[in-house]
């Protein structure tokens, strides 16, 4: 018993310094492999410090919904496919993943992986976990079952545990059938919700105490559920046994729990974290001096508008029209992004983002995110001439998410070109602002912002305005988008399909459900202590290419 | 000394519940829907939203609400938070933190305000005197939370003296310094209290008599002085405590201290009811602990005081 066990781990730290040394011959990096022959490569000294947040729900892919759990999650777990840098997806665990009608698919993986207990990945750890995932029974933990949402027999209505759209061929090979044709969604493959689970949680009575000591087959683990400090850090080690195409550069990635972002700027000027992927306020306007070429500031997958429904007084049919656009040529994009957030925002030129390919910053009818106050107050006046205006523009926020400062900028910018009275209009909380918008009873305009889940056209645009969407808070309905979104969404190749996503797009230009403001940078930024650092299309950085000098 | 311990141990009962009540209607009657707010900027499907709700009886009226968090407290079932750790077990974690970082401060605030005012006391009107009122009006004019940023800063970062943050490694050295600064900030209350008492003691007969007796300097002030000078300052450094422990979210946010300030905070923002009301119910428990503590402490200090 005794001999075996060390016998396999000398395999296993032979296949690790293999893996690091394999890392090294790519990244250049001499430092890392001295640390590797020592000795087992989780004990290495390479160990990248980031900061983080308590995660909010159990460490279970489909039930993590925010960025604190989700940073922890994308690195304990690989999925079908991975995104790099640019956004662009490869396959991870899968082999190929084929359609011929981009309704059903067939995914087939690739031989050997396992989780870090020990047991293989096959084809029925994914279609189990999703099964699951998409059960309604299991809705008080699995937040995110809207992926599951395209899947044939998927329901919101009664509890589905096995949807008849995914089927198990063998255990390297399933087929998913989608209800709808839908080319891009071997896109959103990457996504957590898609994550394979082990037969440990498959099994498990208790899903949530599973999520205190989970297991994975991705670049990282939690080697032990002691590692996890609740509301202070979590210490993940190398898997040895992962074995996707992503190379691994460093011993280990220790996420600290900060309560503020000020708490984990202070830390790395002091040199004690090494990334950060946020910048607080109160530094803003000094982090790019104080960093110098280690500050991130770059567009990130995040746009931000504002929405005026339909049922406002004003804003529907032709003189809503009208009026939609004068208020957008009345905004001064520019001024606002460089004063306020010194240039930590993009002005929007489209309804998507800048990472994501197939962005255009020249799709016809964009010229109404331009700021052009005579054209505001000529389309307003003619408005006025259907209906006069009556009344204040409102725009409501929630005065909890610091959007105090650019909702004033804003309506100051539509009070002084348009001549009217405009206002914001807070909600003290979060969560009051959005039950409002949800329940569709909040009476002005109001600020609205998108995180793309996976890096395409369509996930900034079918979710937000195809009608009925789940988060068309604007309750938007238009059978020309519609349509294009369908198009593009069953077209066979990329091309076509980014060509009917910008079509769909110029109809929402005409009809300006939502005013793009400008996308979200990702700022942050790193210590002299590591190299190699690359902010993803997510706004995270990608953990296992960082190098420690 | 024991009925007037267990009358006061009595009269915590209605106060332990009336406080219950009280936050957990003001948790309840904060608007907006913590559950939706769980979802962010993307509305989940009304089933998803149902189903979370039922989890954690936020689906029943205010008074089911609380009469099962009631049964489940006394059954001593503290609760889950939404990420599924029990909610004792999440107090058990940080409180020890909160209390070191309390401990110490209450503790460099004592010590100042009885030394700092004892002599200032002896030597009304002198230099150290007045060069203490001076000082003490600074540090008791600058925000607490601006203290802690500078010194964060500037012993943290520049001087590299002080860890700048504590996270994991919460001992007493990590959290010297946010501590001091705290006492720094509220020493002033107590050291103008004992000066105040001070002068007071210096002119009462008992110290004439001590004098007129032959008793040494040292022992006067030591003995008769101070000591009967400190009641006010202890009730006033108990005061600060409970304020303390239920105030530390400033400091815990800017050193990262992973206490009670921190994790009640995260939770109020996400509307954990648990959560709150728990910390709540037992910070309130011990503020009535630790005030009847110091009661029974007046009487060890002043022979005078009997409790019957």
């Amino acid at each position: 018993m005794k001999i075996s066990k060390s016998v396999l781990g000398g395999v296993t730290v032979a296949t690790a310094s293999a893996l690091v040394l394999v890392g090294c011959s790519s990244s250049g990096s001499e430092t890392d492999t001295s640390a590797s022959t020592d000795g087992s490569a989780s004990t290495g000294d390479a160990i990248i410090i980031t900061n983080g947040s308590e995660p909010q729900n159990p460490l279970i892919p489909v039930a993590t919904n925010e960025t604190g759990g989700g940073k922890i999650v994308d690195a304990l777990w690989a999925g079908l496919v991975y995104y790099d840098g640019d956004g662009a997806a490869h396959n991870e665990v899968a082999e190929s993943i084929t359609s011929d009608d981009s309704q059903t698919f067939t995914v087939t993986l690739k031989e050997g992986w396992t989780f870090t207990d020990g047991t293989p990945v096959l084809a029925h750890n994914f279609v189990d976990a999703w099964n699951w995932g998409a059960d309604l029974a299991n809705a008080e933990l699995a937040y995110n079952s809207y992926f599951f949402e395209q899947i044939e027999g998927f329901s919101w209505d009664e509890s589905v545990p096995e949807m008849s759209g995914l089927e198990v061929v063998d255990d390297l090979t399933f087929t998913i059938t989608l209800a709808n044709a839908n080319a891009e969604f071997p896109l959103s493959l990457g996504y957590s919700a898609f994550y394979p689970m082990p037969d440990s949680f498959l099994e498990a009575e208790d899903k949530a105490a599973w999520g205190a000591a989970p297991v994975g087959n991705g670049i990282y683990t939690l080697a032990d559920a002691a590692d996890w400090q609740h509301d202070v850090q979590i210490e993940l080690g190398v898997n040895p046994d992962y074995m996707g195409e992503r190379e691994l550069a460093n011993d280990g990635l220790k996420i600290v729990f900060y309560a503020t972002q000020d708490a984990a700027y202070a830390d790395l000027l002091a040199g004690n974290v090494d990334v950060i992927d946020g910048i607080p306020d109160s530094a803003i306007a000094t982090f790019e001096t104080d960093l110098g070429d280690r500050a991130v500031n770059q567009p990130a997958a995040i746009f931000q508008s504002f929405t005026i429904p339909e049922r406002l007084e004003h804003f529907s049919g032709e003189e809503g029209n009208l009026r939609r656009q004068a208020l957008s040529m009345s905004i001064n994009r520019d001024e606002i992004t460089d004063v306020i957030y010194q240039g930590t925002r993009t002005p929007a030129s489209d309804f998507t983002s800048p990472v994501i390919s197939g962005w255009s910053d020249s799709v016809p009818g964009s010229e109404v995110l331009e700021y052009n106050p005579e054209k505001a107050a000529e389309l307003w006046a003619e408005a006025d001439a259907i209906n006069a205006w009556t009344g204040t523009f409102q725009l409501g926020y929630n005065a909890d998410g610091g959007h105090q400062t650019w909702v004033d900028a804003v309506v100051n910018s539509i009070k002084n070109t348009l001549g009217i009275e405009a206002e914001g209009a807070p909600y003290p909380t979060f969560a009051e602002f959005r039950t409002d918008i949800s329940n569709g009873v909040i009476e002005t305009a109001f600020r609205t912002g998108w995180q793309a889940d996976y890096p395409s056209l369509e996930n900034f645009l079918g979710p937000l305005y195809y009608t009925g969407a789940g988060s068309n808070d604007g309750d938007y309905s238009s059978e020309a988008f519609d349509t294009l979104i369908d198009e593009g969404r069953t077209a066979s190749d990329p091309e076509t399909a980014i060509e009917k996503f910008q079509e769909a797009q110029e109809v929402l230009f005409q009809d300006l459900p939502a005013i793009p403001l400008w996308y979200s940078n990702v700022t942050g930024g790193y210590a002299e202590t590591v190299s190699n650092v690359v902010f993803d299309w997510h706004s995270v950085p990608l953990f296992y290419e960082i190098t420690k000098n | 000394m024991l009925m007037y311990v267990v009358r006061r141990l009595l009269q915590a009962i209605p106060v332990f519940l009336g406080t219950t009540f009280l936050i957990y209607f003001m948790v309840f009657s904060m608007p907006g829907d913590p559950v939706l707010a769980l979802f962010g900027d993307k509305t989940p499907n009304p089933a998803v939203l149902e189903a979370v709700r039922a989890q954690y009886n936020l689906d029943q009226p205010f008074f089911v609400q609380y009469l099962l968090y009631l049964k489940n407290l006394l059954t001593g079932n503290l609760g889950v938070t939404f990420s599924g750790q029990e909610v004792s077990e999440v107090f058990a974690r940080a409180f020890p933190v909160t209390l070191k970082l309390v401990v110490m401060a209450v503790v460099i605030e004592f010590l100042l305000a009885v030394i700092i005012g004892l002599i200032s006391g002896l030597r009304k009107g002198g230099i150290i005197d007045n060069t203490n009122l001076v000082v003490a009006l600074v540090l008791s004019s600058v925000p607490p939370f601006v203290a802690l940023f500078l010194a964060q800063y500037f012993i943290g970062i520049k001087l590299g003296w002080a860890p700048v943050t504590v996270g994991a490694n919460a001992t007493w050295g990590a959290m010297f310094l946010p501590a001091l600064v705290i006492a720094l900030t509220i020493y002033v209350t107590g050291m103008r209290l004992m000066r105040g008492s001070v002068i007071e003691a210096q002119n009462a007969d008992y110290v004439r008599t001590a004098s007129a007796k032959g008793l040494t300097r040292g022992r006067i002030v030591g003995v008769h002085v101070a000591r009967n000078s400190l009641i006010p300052v202890i009730t006033n450094t108990a005061a600060s405590f409970g304020a303390l422990i239920a105030g530390t979210t400033v400091t815990e946010g800017i050193f990262n201290i992973p206490g009670i300030g921190k994790v009640l905070f995260d939770a109020i923002t996400r509307g954990e009811n648990a959560t709150v009301v728990t910390f709540v119910t037992i910070l309130t428990i011990m503020y009535v602990i630790v005030n009847i503590l110091v009661d029974l402490l007046y009487a060890v200090l002043d022979p005078r005081i009997r409790y019957v």
